[in-house]
């Protein structure tokens, strides 16, 4: 298994804390992992990315122009990176104000109406761990359990009694998740 | 128990540096490594181990702060990126001078002058070469990985120390930004061993200790030179270190170090699996240069393909490594611009396969 | 019979155990010689010449380190107290000194100079101040008078293109680090005792942790001045004096 993502959107959207927990739950499962913020070039047009891989072998390149999977939270993510999931690949996105949906016919498309959701829970921060139960059904690269428990490392200790609602969250990420385009 | 974390390049190498039980950090803020004082800040490392940290005035005087606790057979630790790397040239040359031990990391940014904050790789030359004045030269370390440089903090003492001599970690912002699995040492007692060169308060009986780099006549300074001269022999006979891949059937050859090597390895794969019998060498000594290996495979392959993220500097190595045997070709981005690995894929076809 | 004179309870003069036997290189009638020769008193009298570590500048004092018989590093130019800092934070227990010249210390190592006693570092700063670059051959320094002669001040210094004497110790002493600020000379036995007694306490301050002390040396440069020793004292105490004036700038409240 080598799980090359790129996860864009808008600052603040909890973008590269996502990729962090990820590779945290990585890490868990005694898998390698990088985890890159936005350098160079990709920096520009107000979106924020990161990279994160992970793999049963060493990793190589932190740098990618290709990813197996790209995690788009807005319009201008999606208008970016579409083009790069490689064939096969996969694309998840958020449908909050996506008005040009991804029209790739070679890789599987899932969308995941997570803001909406996050708004029904009466917390918008457990949106980007929606998205990532989202992920983790489409892609069962890592265990739950392992993922939450990344999620105690990268959360400071305050915040430990918030971990159960994450939990719910990501299962519920994992309920409502929508196939767009699947291969086969 | 081994201890696993996710850390960022820059939190990791701190964390480490506090495990190695330094005494002393000396430094001054310049993006893209200001995280790493402010980490020791935050650990409270006086509290921790007893590690002295201390936000100097300058690049300057971060330098000589550390050429003085040095002096003292402290085990003392600065960093920078390369504009203050260039302000601490005078003080390592002091240091490279006198003979002392101690670890500099070079957070590397794009230049010349003020540059840009992005990575960069063109303080290669400055690093090997010298930097300062005099003969002298730096022992450097080229980590591509979190782990490497949690590794090489400790590796970078235990040289230092044995060749009294100061050695560079050679990184940049990529290693320094990106997150990886890390498995950290244990906390290492902070050392109370005196050495005899040291200046400690003289002893009763024995003569003062005095640490210079001065010398006016010409006859001892060039024993001064032979000295280190050979102590360089002795440091290129023992710790060159490199990683190898794909090299037994290799028909080119790619060269490149630190973060860029990493890409340029994802590239290597690419090309593998066009069907170009690729390998590549990973220099993890800049100083001392793998010449030796690269000079071996020069009879096996077809070319040679260094890629760096400056204009051609490692190249230079690499050319007088290959000794004219075969085609030695270079790749790079400057700038902070980091090339991806299918531009160096391309480049590689277009120098090489004819594209 | 003459022999028998030689006992421990006639000697009135003798080497201090902090200095070296090594024979001095500065110039007939330079104060230098005098200076050190107070300090190795000072550490002498408070018997921590196994605890002293000291600092020798660029300048003519560059081989202090062979004349002090205590533990020494020679420093980049300017970059003393820099260093003493590294010494001093690293060994805290140690007493220890920079020994730095005008244009070490008020020129090139301003900003060295002003750092560690505004940090308040717990060391000593023995700065010899004789208006002119020595061991370059008789530049102009930080220091150098209005109108006084150099080689790169030929008729004179110019204050208007060249700037002002700068009185460093005055300007050290404003900052809260500084605990202990005095001008002492050393070209009299009198000037000489009482300059001895500003390192001794200075000392003894820094043995309380109390901040930094700076002693400065008004002295002479009978080379580069082109005076003899005697005229060069004459001069400084007509010249130099007025503008330097001895005495405590800044003592413990």
């Amino acid at each position: 298994m080598n799980e090359e993502i790129i996860i864009a959107g808008f600052g603040g959207q909890g973008v590269l804390s996502m990729g962090q927990i990820l590779c945290y739950g990585g890490v868990m499962q005694n898998k390698e992992v990088t985890w890159m913020p936005s350098y160079g070039p990709e920096m520009r047009g107000g979106t924020a990315n990161c990279t994160a891989i992970i793999s049963d072998e060493k990793i190589s390149s932190p740098v990618l122009n290709a990813y197996d999977t790209a995690i788009m939270l807005n319009q201008p993510s999606l208008d970016k990176f579409e083009e790069t999931v490689k064939p096969g690949g996969m694309l998840i996105y958020e449908t909050n104000g996506i008005i040009r949906k991804p029209e790739r016919k070679d890789i599987d498309i899932y969308s995941i109406g997570a803001y909406d959701e996050s708004i029904k829970m009466k917390n918008t921060k457990i949106f980007n761990m929606i998205v990532i139960g989202g992920f983790l059904k489409a892609r069962p690269i890592l265990d739950v359990e392992n993922v939450i428990k990344g999620l105690e490392k990268v959360l400071p200790e305050r915040y430990h009694h918030l971990i159960p609602l994450n939990e719910e969250a990501i299962r519920k990420g994992m309920e409502i998740i929508k196939v767009e385009n699947k291969l086969k | 128990m081994k201890e696993l974390r996710l850390m960022k390049g820059n939190e990791a190498l701190e964390e480490a540096a506090i495990r190695a039980g330094v005494d002393a950090y000396f430094g001054y803020p310049i993006t893209p490594q200001s995280e790493i004082i402010e980490y020791l800040m935050a650990e409270d490392t006086e509290k921790r181990t007893g590690m002295v940290v201390l936000q100097a005035e300058s690049e300057v005087a971060a330098i000589n702060m550390i050429y003085g606790a040095a002096g003292c057979g402290k085990k003392a630790l600065t960093s920078s990126s390369g504009p203050g790397i260039s302000l601490k040239q005078e003080g390592l040359s002091y240091i490279a001078g006198a003979e002392l031990p101690c670890v500099v990391v070079n957070i590397v940014r794009g230049g010349p002058g003020l540059g840009t904050i992005q990575p960069s790789q063109s303080d290669y030359l400055q690093s090997v070469k010298g930097g300062g004045h005099g003969d002298y030269k730096l022992i450097v370390l080229a980590p591509a990985t979190v782990q490497e440089t949690v590794d090489y903090v400790k590796l970078a003492f235990e040289l230092a120390f044995k060749y009294r001599n100061p050695v560079m970690i050679l990184s940049d912002g990529i290693i320094g930004q990106m997150m990886e699995k890390v498995e950290l040492f244990e906390q290492m007692p902070r050392s109370t061993k005196e050495y005899e060169w040291a200046t400690t308060g003289k002893k009763p009986g024995k003569d003062h200790v005095i640490v210079t780099s001065l010398q006016l006549k010409p006859e001892e300074q060039e024993e001064v030179n032979l000295r280190l001269q050979a102590k360089y022999r002795e440091v290129e006979k023992n710790e060159v270190m490199y990683e190898a891949y794909n090299i037994d059937d290799a028909e080119y050859l790619f060269v490149s170090f630190g973060s860029c090597a990493r890409i340029t390895q994802k590239a290597m794969e690419m090309a593998r699996e066009k069907g170009y019998k690729v390998g590549q060498i990973r220099p993890q000594t800049l100083y001392p240069y793998p010449a030796e290996i690269i000079n071996k495979l020069a009879d096996q392959v077809k070319g040679v393909f260094t890629v760096e993220m400056n204009d051609g500097q490692m190249v230079e190595d690499v050319r007088l490594a290959v000794n004219g045997k075969v085609p030695v070709e270079h790749y790079g981005r400057f700038g902070g611009m980091i090339p991806s690995p299918d531009e160096i894929l391309n480049a590689f076809e277009q120098k090489f396969i004819g594209g | 019979m003459a022999e028998n004179l030689i006992k421990p309870e006639n000697l009135v003069y003798e080497k201090s155990k902090s200095m070296t036997e090594r024979e001095l290189h500065y110039c007939p009638g330079c104060g230098h010689g005098t200076a050190h020769r107070m300090l190795a008193e000072a550490i002498d009298d408070l018997d921590i010449q196994g605890e002293t570590i000291g600092i020798a500048p660029v300048g003519c004092s560059v081989l202090a380190y062979y004349y002090f018989d205590v533990d020494m590093l020679e420093a980049a130019h300017g970059r003393a107290p820099a260093v003493a800092t590294g010494i001093k934070r690293v060994l805290p227990e140690k007493y220890v000194f920079t020994y730095q010249g005008d244009g070490d210390l008020a020129a090139i190592g301003t900003a060295e100079t002003i750092h560690a006693c505004n940090r308040g570092e717990n060391i000593l700063i023995v700065f010899i101040n004789n208006g002119i670059y020595g061991m370059t051959g008789g530049q102009m320094a930080p220091t150098t008078l209005e109108n006084m002669k150099s080689t790169t001040s030929p008729r004179g210094r110019d204050i208007k293109t060249m700037g002002n004497p700068l009185k460093i110790s005055e300007l050290v002493a404003e900052l809260p680090g500084t605990y202990y600020a005095t001008r002492h000379s050393v070209h009299t036995p009198a000037n000489a005792r009482k300059t001895k007694r500003a390192f001794k306490k200075a000392l003894e301050y820094q043995k309380e942790n109390k901040g930094t002390c700076l002693v400065e040396v008004v002295s002479n440069c009978p080379s580069n001045w082109k005076m003899t020793p005697a005229e060069s004292n004459k001069w400084m105490e007509e010249n130099m004096f007025p503008f330097y004036p001895l005495g405590d700038i800044k003592t413990p409240k």
